[in-house]
């Protein structure tokens, strides 16, 4: 199988270019993209990319696969491969560090704007905060994301406006801990939100839907913001 | 980190969207209304036509659809240009071409706002 893959070392590089390996794929088995990197990698070993668990949980491999953004770990290549040509570039919008490695850093400034954790002024309970099952199901679909970044920079909203829109992933988290029965800062999280671009910047096109490596629903979630931000407003 | 923006009247992204959603129901609604009209006339002439806009109601739904065009073209040109027209697009002199495009936009905006009440008073 021919894989080509994006290369750009900027400190040796003046620009960034395509280079093409043929891997032999072995007969019987449904490879994941990863292992098709690791196959490169024995070829070159100068070529670049992160992983970890290689199972789909720690978020590391995001890339563009075949033009889709992905997890090369849990991406088989039975699901991306047509004719028998691979290729692989970094996620879209970030600036590149090397090859597949980019810098998330406005990624992970989005994410922590929204205050990822809970919030709570009442005083501390002798054990823990109690939560109905009903009120703790409000959580399913959102606190499942493990920031891969594949649905932010696969958002045109996000390559336009990195600094001031949030970005799916940074808005699905804001909603887990708007929806948070235990999270007592709703006014002063929704109020951070409420500007021309941090969540209104999402035209609901739904890009970040379908590349979704654990089939989250961003635009949903932005949707209840919307909702949330009316009711405030209203 | 707050995201503020002075070139947007509103400053509001929650009034944004929701201008921008009435104001597409009233043009909806002008456009649905008008063909109407203009199918269940079987002749349509420059008296019936005359007349239609001389009614006080027309004047105001009118007036009314005037105004929302102009707020729904200035939010949508206002987006537009803040998402193509950045310094991350074209680089240094992305905030001076926005600037003069937008005020292009407004008196584009304020020109045909003046024209259409004109028009609708005329009748």
């Amino acid at each position: 199988m021919l894989v080509s893959v994006y290369r750009y070392n900027p400190e040796t590089d003046l620009k960034p270019s395509m280079q093409d390996y043929q891997v032999e794929i072995p007969g019987g088995k449904d490879l994941m993209v990863l292992d098709v990197l690791a196959l490169v990698k024995e070829q070159d070993d100068s070529v670049t990319y992160r992983r970890s668990c290689r199972e789909g949980v720690c978020g590391s491999d995001g890339m563009n696969i075949n033009g889709v953004n992905g997890l090369a770990c849990i991406t088989p290549l039975s699901e991306v491969v047509k004719n028998d040509k691979l290729v692989l570039r970094p996620l879209p919008g970030l600036p590149v560090i090397r090859d597949l490695v980019v810098d998330m850093s406005i990624f992970y400034k989005q994410y922590e704007r929204i205050e990822p954790y809970l919030q709570n002024d009442d005083p501390v309970p002798a054990i823990e905060r109690l939560q109905s099952p009903e009120d703790r199901a409000k959580l399913d679909g959102l606190y499942e994301c493990i920031l891969c970044a594949c649905c932010s920079t696969n958002c045109p909203s996000f390559w336009w406006n990195p600094e001031k829109f949030v970005g799916p992933a940074g808005l699905l988290q804001a909603y887990r801990f708007l929806a948070d029965s235990r999270d007592t800062h709703t006014d002063e999280r929704l109020a951070n939100l409420e500007d021309p671009f941090s969540v209104f910047r999402c035209r609901g096109i739904m890009n970040c839907v379908a590349v979704c490596p654990k089939g989250l629903n961003p635009t949903k979630a932005i949707g209840h913001i919307r909702e949330m931000l009316m009711e405030r407003g209203a | 980190m707050q995201v503020s923006s002075v070139t947007n009247f509103g400053r509001s992204g929650l009034s944004d969207w929701l201008i921008q959603r009435v104001s597409a129901v009233i043009l909806l609604l002008y456009i649905v209304c008008h063909s109407a009209i203009i199918l269940n006339t079987p002749e349509m002439t420059y008296a019936l036509w005359r007349d239609l806009f001389a009614g006080t109601t027309m004047r105001i739904f009118s007036l009314l659809t005037l105004l929302a065009l102009c707020a729904h073209a200035w939010i949508g040109m206002w987006t537009v240009a803040t998402d193509y027209l950045t310094t991350r697009m074209m680089g240094s002199k992305a905030t001076l071409v926005r600037l003069v495009f937008l005020i292009g936009c407004l008196a584009v905006l304020a020109v045909y706002f003046i024209w259409g009440v004109i028009i609708l008073w005329s009748v």
